[in-house]
């Protein structure tokens, strides 16, 4: 009775409903994150624990390890071990340090963290103004010549990956100028290319698609009214056009910043930064394949946090398309 | 098919032919070149060892300097192409192949597995390139089989994606149908009649693709996850190069210039021949506009209570052809609480004088006019910054799509309010309260609530309310009026027209009603000017209409007005005949080709607004003396009782 009440209210409610939904989508996908992940090892040609270990390795050594792993156990046995595991925040044993995983993460996710969040928050700081000042500029045609200038320099500059941005800053501002550190991570001075690596690509395509929306929103009724309301040009593109113009931009927004987390893996390597990158690099090719299946699923749930607060915030901000459309 | 390869072909040579298509295929063409002759040549310098050159930075004989065992570094980054290149375009095809495949199973497979598939792909779609590609590395083992397979799995889920939506759009059509009803099995169908209907879109995107997979590939050679030496591609190199950077830079910068470049020739080319489709021609170049004499009659005398005096006003606007002027010399004037009207079909430049007026009309248009005045202030020479103040508070603006007319995303309260704490310097709290005032001197129920919520949760005709109560937020002096009623419901449209008139008289405000609807003005206003192609064609009082127009175009509207009387929302259309465009007006009369009255004088000479009485002025060579029918008599006098 009551459940049947509290789902007609759900039902009343679209706010709710559509929270109901995505959060269960999320789930589903951590789910299957968890079990591709479990899968991955699995999947691994060979003995893993032999790959690891190297072909020398004594015979009772492996089979040790193994046993110490649950692999030699049923499959199904191994996934529930596994999924237990999950829950109570074991992630396994690194099989290079013998660490357990999660320390590893622990100690390595925030390096990572830090970086991703600048460079967004650097991206975001610079492609929202830089696009709204040539939206403006080239608004109804004018300035060609800008308008040609801009375009070509973001595309340009969107269309070299992160790590080669990395090695171009690190050979200019590093080994030339020697301005900023190599590698390592130092003072804040060591944060400076890391980031401006990760940030310039994605600040370029970012403040084309803020240019593009804020173009179009100036086209609007609304903003005639506003201008009749003889607001200072300032008010009118901040105040009016700008909130119109996020729907979009968040979106992709999230694209990027998922993007940037991978980003991250390749210039950690560029700058030796000691963060998740770096690690799963190594464990890949040492072959520690359960810190190489716990740093997959920190990434992994990374991506689909983001994906979530993506979609929660277009809810927020526009609710009616976005909650009807889903 | 002969023609749709012909078609196929002669798009992509179409790409050839524009500026950025024909950079990026002799790039592409440079950089396979490169694949094929670069290892024939220069194989044995790229392994030479130097040991008298270790680690050198660029000299006469190494122009890009030597890696760590003496190597040369140009011709290593020359003859890694061919492998930088073939992996990648081997990682592409295997990729867009398992995409197609995984595509193309929902189609075949049972329901359920179908939808298992298209999740996955779903999830997987979500995850950027570089982390599947990483995740497949480990399954598929470090090296460069391993990294080729490892890029095509990464790529395969959006190819799949891809698939997915263009059969999709393939599938619903004709033939399509067809094939099903003469019995073609699934798979048969599959290959023969949906993939070359997809080809074109896949390869434009495969090509794209392959950029992608050779940056991807530098990515993960570059990690050590790719190619091993002895063998190298560009990543390898870039590896090798980075950790000697400081001995020689160019080590680590050539192979990066190179994946650039060789990344940049294939997005190039699929993007150019993507983007063939739609051409963009440049748009002339157009000098600067002289404006043309003045075409209209002699100053008129103004009263001493003029609020707004406009003379010979030109709007124009640039076009690829030259210039285009929308309104040609419009003169009137509008006294202090008088209502006004200006009628005509759309195109007659009835809402660009409204807007020209009010100096809304923005850059590339521009505005002229002997004399643009509204309250003793020139409104053409002031700058905006002065202006802001008066205009902000004296001249209201109502627009005609309340729909549109306000900000989506900010409430109705806050929009009206901004008003005051511009120009009239209240606080945020008083500006507010002054709002839920005017909403509610509108007669907006429950106005302090309405106040806090957004247009949508208004209707039209209250949306256009609280468009009337923002230009009363100030004390305005005037208020333009843009077809207020036309998206409104008759009903709605009456109470809206009322509160106009109350508003007139209880703030002695004048008002210029703009609408293509007679029996609107005459109801609300004491005078009506009619526009026709640009230009005012009669100036009449309404009260004066009963007795008769005097030119044939407010005739026929006039007439027109009656057979529309049960739908005046429609647009008029019964005047047979157009308005000629603004960029193609005759040399004499515009009305000539539609007016009945014409004669050879109409068609060279231009009439003039002249006046006929104190209070009529009328353009035209040949004024109609006669009253006006008795049905129109009536209408516009029932009308006008209202
Ligand atoms: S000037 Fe001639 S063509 Fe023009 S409206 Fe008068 S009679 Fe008709």
């Amino acid at each position: 009775m009551t459940a049947a009440v509290a789902s007609a209210g759900i039902r009343d409610n679209p706010w709710l409903s559509f929270a109901g939904r995505r959060l269960g989508r999320f789930v589903v996908s951590l789910w299957v994150l968890a079990s591709t992940a479990f899968l991955m090892i699995q999947l691994v040609p060979g003995d893993p624990v032999r790959a690891a270990l190297g072909m020398t390795a004594p015979v009772e050594l492996v089979n040790a390890r193994r046993q110490a792993l649950g692999l030699d156990d049923p499959l199904w046995v191994q996934y529930g071990h596994y999924l237990r595991g999950l829950f109570t925040g074991d992630f396994g044993t690194s099989m290079s340090s013998g660490l357990p995983v999660a320390q590893v993460i622990g100690d390595r996710l925030p390096g990572t963290l830090k970086l991703a969040v600048l460079a967004f928050a650097v991206v975001v700081v610079v492609a929202v103004p830089v696009g709204v000042v040539f939206a403006v500029l080239t608004r109804g045609g004018r300035r060609r010549g800008v308008e040609l200038g801009f375009t070509s320099t973001t595309v340009l500059l969107a269309a070299v990956p992160e790590f080669l941005v990395a090695v171009g800053l690190v050979a200019l501002f590093a080994v030339a100028l020697g301005w900023f550190p190599v590698a390592g991570r130092g003072d804040a001075s060591a944060f400076v290319l890391p980031v401006a690596a990760l940030a310039i690509g994605p600040a370029a395509v970012l403040s084309r698609v803020v240019r593009v929306e804020m173009l179009s929103v100036l086209g609007n009724d609304f903003i005639r009214t506003a201008r009749a309301k003889r607001l200072p040009a300032r008010l009118v593109y901040v105040r009016h056009a700008l909130p119109n113009a996020l729907t979009a931009t968040l979106t992709l927004g999230g694209l990027m910043l998922t993007g940037m987390v991978a980003g991250t893996v390749l210039v950690e390597n560029v700058f030796a930064w000691p963060g998740l990158g770096s690690t799963i690099v190594q464990s890949i090719l040492q072959k520690d394949y359960p810190l190489v299946q716990g740093i997959v699923l920190v990434y992994g749930v990374g991506v689909l946090l983001v994906n979530l607060v993506i979609d929660v915030l277009l809810a927020l901000l526009d609710p009616r398309s976005t909650i009807r459309e889903s | 098919m002969a023609t749709g390869v012909g078609r196929r072909g002669s798009k992509w040579l179409a790409a050839a032919r524009t500026p950025l298509g024909a950079c990026s295929i002799v790039l592409l063409t440079l950089v396979v070149a490169l694949a094929v002759l670069a290892p024939i040549l220069w194989q044995d310098r790229a392994f030479a060892v130097d040991t008298d050159a270790i680690g050198q930075g660029p000299s006469g004989t190494h122009l890009l300097g030597t890696d760590s065992l003496g190597r040369d570094i140009l011709f290593r980054v020359l003859v890694a192409t061919r492998l930088s290149v073939t992996l990648a375009v081997l990682a592409t095809v295997i990729g867009v192949t398992v995409g197609l495949v995984l595509g193309a199973l929902p189609s075949v497979l049972p329901r359920a597995a179908g939808r298992l598939v298209i999740s996955v792909v779903t999830i997987a779609v979500a995850f950027p390139g570089l982390l599947l590609a990483l995740f497949f590395a480990v399954i598929f083992g470090v090296g460069t089989h391993g990294a080729v397979l490892a890029i095509a799995f990464a790529m395969a889920p959006s190819f799949a994606r891809l698939a997915q939506t263009l059969a999709a759009s393939v599938v619903g059509r004709d033939f399509v149908s067809a094939a099903k009803v003469a019995g073609v099995g699934r798979i048969r169908l599959l290959v023969r009649h949906v993939l070359p209907n997809i080809g074109e879109p896949l390869v434009v995107n495969a090509t794209i693709g392959a950029g992608a997979a050779l940056l991807a590939f530098a990515g993960l050679s570059f990690l050590g996850i790719g190619v091993q030496a002895p063998d190298f591609d560009w990543g390898r190199l870039l590896n090798e190069g980075l950790d000697g950077i400081y001995l020689n830079p160019a080590a680590a910068l050539a192979p990066g210039v190179a994946v650039v470049l060789a990344g940049l020739a294939f997005n190039l080319v699929g993007e150019a021949v993507a983007g063939v489709v739609g051409v963009r021609t440049r748009s002339a170049r157009i000098g600067r506009r002289s404006v043309p004499a003045a075409g209209t009659a002699a100053a008129e005398e103004h009263g001493d209570d003029a609020l707004l005096v406009v003379e010979n006003l030109q709007v124009a606007f640039p076009r690829p052809s030259g210039w285009t002027v929308p309104v040609r010399g419009v003169s009137f004037t509008v006294r202090a609480g008088e209502a006004v009207g200006v009628v005509g079909e759309s195109g007659s430049g009835k809402s660009l004088t409204g807007l020209a007026v009010s100096r809304l009309v923005e850059t590339p248009g521009v505005v002229t006019a002997d004399r643009l005045e509204f309250a003793g202030t020139p409104l053409l020479t002031t700058p905006e910054r002065e202006l802001r103040g008066l205009l902000g508070t004296s001249l209201a603006m109502v627009f005609q799509d309340p729909m549109t007319s306000f900000n989506p995303t900010r409430r109705i309260g806050r929009q009206l309010a901004e008003v005051s704490e511009q120009h009239q310097g209240l606080p945020r709290r008083k500006a507010f309260e002054r709002a839920v005032g005017r909403l509610r001197s509108v007669r907006i129920p429950a106005a302090e609530r309405r106040a806090r919520q957004y247009p949508h949760e208004f209707s039209g005709g209250m949306r256009q309310r609280a468009m009337i109560g923002m230009g009363l937020m100030g004390e305005p002096r005037l208020i333009i009026a843009d077809e207020p009623t036309t998206a409104l419901d008759v009903t709605v449209q009456r109470q809206l027209l009322r509160l106009l008139a109350r508003t007139r008289t209880e703030g002695d405000t004048a008002i210029l009603l703009i609408s293509h609807d007679i029996a609107v003005v005459s109801q609300t206003c004491d005078r009506m000017l009619v526009m026709y192609a640009g230009r005012v064609v009669e100036d009449l009082l309404t009260g004066d209409l009963a007795a008769g127009p005097r030119h044939p175009y407010t005739r026929a509207l006039l007439a027109a007005t009656l057979e529309l009387d049960t739908d005046r929302a429609e647009p008029l259309t019964v005047i047979p005949g157009r308005p000629p465009e603004p960029d193609r007006v005759p040399a004499g009369c515009a009305f000539a080709a539609r007016c009945p009255a014409a004669t050879d004088q109409c068609l060279v000479e231009d009439p003039v607004l002249e006046s006929v009485t104190a209070a009529h002025r009328v353009a035209c060579w040949h004024p109609q003396e006669d009253a006006a029918p008795e049905r129109a008599r009536e209408a516009v006098t029932a009308g006008g009782a209202e």
